[in-house]
């Protein structure tokens, strides 16, 4: 039974690289806008990442003007979404940077991990 | 046609639509079924459409549901359902997942999971007892279940503990949003009473 439903979900993006918490992210955004169709992006840390095949989604927080924090959660089979960019990976102790929420300035930043 | 049939409950998921939106989605898989008798008001005193659905060994089914069957030349089917339907059909026609269409709403029939005894917090939503200021084995009881002297009594009928589940519940007006002729699939939003593998009937929606 678990075969039927895995052949109805939707097919993985393959602009999506693999995406850990911590990382710099630009989501590219499909937007509707009448009939016109562009492409928007959204930029910030991920603090979350959840796998799951077809439920898989990552959460992009971001910190907008006058420091306001503004976070997305993006599923990740979502047709919306065009590509996904992996700018920089953050070094991180833990799975849920919710604690990212608290900081603001000079502290919210992570420290970078380079690839080996 | 007719418009009903018999299902399996596969699982649910989410698909999305054309404008990217993830709807929850229950997965039934669904007929073929057969039309194995035509209850007609003259004969039956009323009319209705029985349709079987499921291969079976005939081994594994009674001699009357085989001579049932046999009679009219159908395969032997593991579920026999009723539909209320003033529809004419014929004995032996197919009824698939095609009589349905993506959009249309549809009811859908299951038996709920079983809960066993249950209290009256789950069972009726009670509110039960406070959490502090002192209480001890209070925090899931009902209550008073009645007055005193008069009546004297517990009226018929009135909530309590008692067993939950696997009841006959129906879920109106679910919309149809994919259709699989070729696996005999079909997928409504939101979910539908049962657990998996569950036997599901679907039918024309009463309030459209």
């Amino acid at each position: 039974m678990a075969d039927i439903i895995k052949a109805l979900e939707a097919k993985k993006n393959e602009n999506i690289p693999a995406i850990r918490s911590g990382d710099s992210v630009s989501v590219h955004v499909k937007i509707k806008e009448g009939n016109r169709e562009r492409i928007q992006e959204f930029k910030g840390t991920v603090i979350r990442a959840r796998k799951g095949g077809n439920d898989e989604s990552i959460t992009v927080r971001r910190v907008a003007s006058n420091g306001i924090g503004v976070e997305r959660t993006f599923l990740l089979r979502s047709p919306r979404i065009d590509k996904i960019v992996v700018e920089r990976h953050g070094e991180v102790r833990r799975a849920q940077l919710y604690f990212m929420r608290e900081r603001t300035g000079k502290s919210a930043r992570l420290k970078q991990k380079f690839d080996k | 046609m007719l418009k009903g049939l018999i299902g399996k409950k596969i699982g649910m998921t989410q698909i999305f639509d054309e404008q990217g939106v993830a709807q929850p989605v229950t997965i039934i898989e669904a007929g073929p079924c057969f039309v194995t008798q035509v209850r007609t008001p003259e004969k039956d005193g009323y009319a209705a459409i029985q349709l079987g659905f499921g291969e079976v060994h005939p081994k594994r089914l009674t001699a009357g549901e085989l001579g049932h069957l046999n009679a009219r030349g159908l395969a032997p089917m593991k579920f026999l359902r009723e539909f209320r339907s003033k529809e004419t059909a014929n004995v032996g026609d197919k009824v698939t997942v095609e009589a349905f269409s993506v959009g249309e709403r549809v009811d859908v029939v299951g038996t709920s999971k079983g809960k066993g005894f249950a209290g009256g917090v789950k069972r009726y939503h009670f509110a039960g007892g406070k959490k502090t200021h002192g209480q001890s084995d209070r925090h899931r009881a009902p209550g008073s279940r009645s007055s005193g002297t008069t009546p004297g009594r517990v009226y018929k009928g009135s909530r309590g503990a008692g067993h939950m589940g696997t009841d006959r519940v129906t879920v109106q007006a679910l919309k149809v949003v994919m259709i699989d002729p070729e696996r005999n699939l079909i997928g409504v939003k939101g979910a539908v009473p049962g657990g998996k593998g569950g036997l599901v009937l679907i039918k024309e929606a009463r309030k459209q």
